[in-house]
């Protein structure tokens, strides 16, 4: 008894989780394994869509016989570069139509004309001509015959599907996409942007934590950059920023704290010289990282808050009695009660940072140094079409991502062991 | 000690003066008015000698007189003799003094001997510092976003830091770039498709998700720990490596700009957190309610339409509304889906718009707004369940 009941409380687990499992199964985990075999081909753009057999069907009637009718098929190949196989052809006709010239490659029967066209190679063209006539002498409708539309079918290879593998996409990626910099310019995006939001949500929790007027307002305020649409945002900073007509560069200059406008998303490097020493600051890469940011330090700020509220006021207390100064109290009891949700912070906006593609192809396109991983996986596959290339980037993404998660859980296990 | 704090007092006080007088300024300049200067010089000069005359005077006068006082001296060097604008502006320095001058008012030169008074100073102003900071870091770009919509290309080119809003001329005037946005570039059907996509996700979503936490959080089966790791991990999964091969499938199935491809990929990127959120609140629900339902045969759809959903409306509720967000504000794979301008999402609509170098940035700024306001009023208007969404479902980036 105990048995079936148990049975059946299986059965209807799995059939309650089937939909959710497989829908997420096959959107997200068939297409890493997808990109897995897609990285070890060499595929394009234009080769991922299936070559089709088609037939535009032109009806034209005959001067001075109206009970005869001309019908024209342009007939083509789809793709420009692949050939389709065994194209085979049906249309089908009014009861009273006879066919006048028939094919050899074609038969009619039951008022159905089919064909069989052979092979069509890439850019193939014909145009391929049927006369009809009807047997009762009635007159033509063309527009009835135009609506009925042929069908055409073929077979054809799918490049995706065949076994030729190479290890070409990777040998690229790895030794001549400027790997090394692109490595560079993603770690320098995400390790600032994530360590950035974190240091301005502990500022900004720490500070609504404390009384002051309007202190639910200030909160949803430091949320809108998070609950906004991307796309407006990245585009009212660029309108900001613009060096032409942005209100930034505008009000510098009205200032007179510019001479000449700064171009902030577009230019690699500005020179700095602080105390005699003269660095290279890559600028648009500073910019963007400003906005990454800007965008995130609310999740930051939310964790850290909800943190700060479920400190127990006792702890304060007593630090008061002991006269503790604020900055006391802040670095002995504050930063120790959130340096857990600050490591989880660090590992959730770590990962996300590193595999950030909208803000940055939205602020500057991948253009002056801001070429991220992510960024490059749109371009290979997008930009420059090479489907491949673009499937082997994304490889190497999953691969850094595994090492780091690896890396993160180790030091982390080690960390909570030790305490 | 007491000199010490007493130079710091009047030292940050003036800084924080000189800011708030600053911000002040820039949102004057970008109302048209010909500021060249933040006569930092000037201000600190006047902001050093209030805090010191404030600590001065001490209680010899009402702290409500003080302030006027402070305030008034100001507002007539400042806006009188150094600079001639319109007086509105000077309202607004005297308000802003008037702040300035009762937020200092709680320090007296006594209160500065106290133990640790140099930190509390410090933490105090910076407080406000950050406040008054963040708050002009956060809204200015969305008010740029706003005030932008509504001036025309040539008063822009006129002067730049212009953007004051001319309210006497015709509504028609004032709200062109809508106007515009809406007829010439079909900004209607898109927020339709827009709405469309986010509804059908949220509906979708919760259709597969409820279910499936039910059996996460209630029954047991074989897998159950399996399926409820792999759901956060899965959810950690960038979306971009999932582009390409999904571009691939959906190209060869013809899913691409269709609303049945954006409907299936959101609701799959989404229903690992609404499993995750519900599964979790689930839990929370006492099992004798079931355990009755049972005895009286109902259905594990019984249980789940009759008791689980009315139970857990505010759940269900938080993270309908999160769902929405995600779907609403989605970028990439709208980007990647849909190439043909009759079945654009909003967000992908206003990127299309920006590609072109032509289009004037007041109609792209218009098309933010469109975007931007439903999901900051329904962000305000139920601040409390998204919250709990965004803490829960936080991963999402």
């Amino acid at each position: 008894m105990n048995d079936t009941l148990a049975n059946t409380e299986k059965k209807t687990a799995y059939i309650l989780t089937l939909p959710a499992v497989l829908l997420v199964f096959s959107i997200i985990l068939f297409p890493i394994f997808a990109n897995i075999w897609i990285s070890f081909k060499e595929v394009e753009l234009k080769d991922i869509r299936i070559p089709e057999p088609r037939a535009k069907k032109i009806v034209k009637s005959i001067s001075d016989e109206p009970t005869k009718i001309k019908i024209l098929y342009k007939l083509r190949n789809s793709s420009l570069i692949q050939e389709i196989r065994d194209v085979s052809f049906q249309d089908n006709f009014p009861k009273n139509f006879e066919i006048k010239n028939l094919d050899p490659r074609c038969s009619f029967k039951k008022y159905n004309l089919k064909c069989e066209f052979g092979n069509w190679p890439a850019k193939y063209r014909e145009n391929f001509q049927v006369i009809f006539a009807t047997n009762d002498g009635s007159k033509i409708d063309k527009k009835n015959l135009k609506s009925i539309k042929p069908k055409l079918d073929g077979k054809s290879d799918n490049i995706l599907l065949n076994t030729n593998f190479t290890l070409k996409n990777f040998k690229k990626v790895l030794f001549e996409n400027e790997f090394i910099d692109l490595l560079l310019t993603t770690f320098y995006y995400t390790f600032f942007g994530t360590v950035g939001s974190i240091v301005f949500g502990i500022l900004t929790a720490q500070m609504v934590n404390q009384k002051f007027y309007g202190r639910t307002f200030m909160r949803s305020v430091l949320l809108f950059p998070y609950v906004a649409p991307v796309v407006a945002l990245a585009y009212t900073w660029e309108l900001l920023l613009d060096p032409n007509s942005g209100t930034l560069n505008s009000l510098l200059l009205n200032y007179q704290i510019i001479e000449t406008p700064i171009n902030l998303l577009g230019q690699k490097y500005i020179e700095i010289s602080i105390l005699g020493f003269d660095f290279k600051l890559r600028l648009a890469l500073t910019t963007v990282i400003m906005f990454e940011i800007w965008r995130y330090f609310p999740l930051a700020f939310l964790f850290i808050l909800a943190r700060l509220q479920a400190i127990p006021k006792e702890l304060y207390e007593a630090a008061d009695v002991d006269g503790a100064s604020p900055f006391q109290k802040f670095f002995n009891i504050t930063l120790p009660q959130i340096t857990a949700v600050i490591s989880i912070l660090f590992m959730i906006r770590f990962i996300w940072n590193f595999n950030k593609f909208e803000d940055v192809f939205l602020l500057t396109g991948g253009a002056s140094g801001t070429r991220t991983l992510p960024i490059n996986v749109y371009q290979q596959g997008f930009a420059i079409s090479d489907i491949g290339m673009g499937s082997a980037v994304s490889i190497v993404i999953v691969v850094l991502l595994l090492m780091f998660m690896f890396f993160y859980f180790k030091l982390l296990g080690k960390r909570v062991d030790e305490n | 000690m007491r000199i010490k704090n007493t130079i710091l007092f009047s030292l940050i006080s003036t800084f924080f003066l000189i800011f708030l007088i600053s911000i002040w300024k820039i949102l004057a300049t970008l109302q048209g008015l010909s500021i060249n200067s933040f006569n930092i010089e000037i201000i600190f000069i006047f902001g050093l000698l209030i805090s010191l005359a404030h600590l001065g005077i001490g209680d010899r006068i009402k702290s409500f007189y003080k302030s006027i006082i402070f305030s008034l001296i100001f507002v007539f060097c400042d806006g009188y003799l150094i600079q001639k604008l319109p007086i509105w502006y000077n309202v607004g320095v005297f308000l802003i003094l008037y702040f300035f001058t009762n937020k200092i008012s709680k320090y007296t030169f006594i209160g500065l001997k106290e133990e640790h008074s140099t930190q509390v100073i410090l933490f105090d102003f910076l407080t406000l510092f950050g406040i008054l900071f963040f708050s002009f870091v956060i809204l200015f770009p969305f008010y740029m976003m706003l005030v932008t919509s509504f001036k025309t290309q040539i008063a822009l080119l006129v002067n730049p830091l212009d953007f004051s809003i001319n309210f006497g001329q015709d509504i028609k005037d004032l709200f062109k770039s809508y106007f515009v946005i809406f007829k010439s570039y079909k900004f209607g059907k898109y927020i339709v498709i827009s709405t469309i996509v986010s509804i059908g996700t949220v509906i979708i979503t919760l259709l597969f998700a409820i279910p499936a936490a039910y059996a996460v959080a209630r029954l047991n089966f074989f897998g159950k720990t399996f399926l409820s790791t792999s759901i956060l991990i899965i959810y950690m999964f960038p979306a971009i490596v999932l582009v390409i091969p999904l571009y691939t499938i959906f190209s060869q199935l013809g899913l691409r700009n269709s609303i049945e491809g954006l409907l299936i990929v959101y609701t799959a990127t989404t229903l690992p957190v609404a499993i995750y959120m519900l599964q979790g609140y689930f839990k929370s629900i006492p099992k004798e309610l079931e355990e009755a339902a049972i005895l009286d045969k109902l259905s594990w759809f019984g249980i789940i339409t009759k008791i689980i959903i009315p139970l857990s409306i505010p759940a269900i509720s938080s993270v309908a509304l999160y769902v929405f967000m995600i779907a609403w504000n989605e970028f990439l794979f709208s980007l990647m889906f849909l190439d043909n301008p009759n079945s654009f999402t909003l967000s992908r609509a206003i990127q299309y718009l920006s590609g072109d170098a032509e289009t004037p940035r007041q109609y792209l700024m218009a098309g933010s707004v469109v975007v931007t306001l439903p999901v900051l009023f329904i962000f305000v208007y139920f601040e409390k369940y998204l919250v709990s969404g965004l803490t829960a479902g936080s991963v999402k980036g």
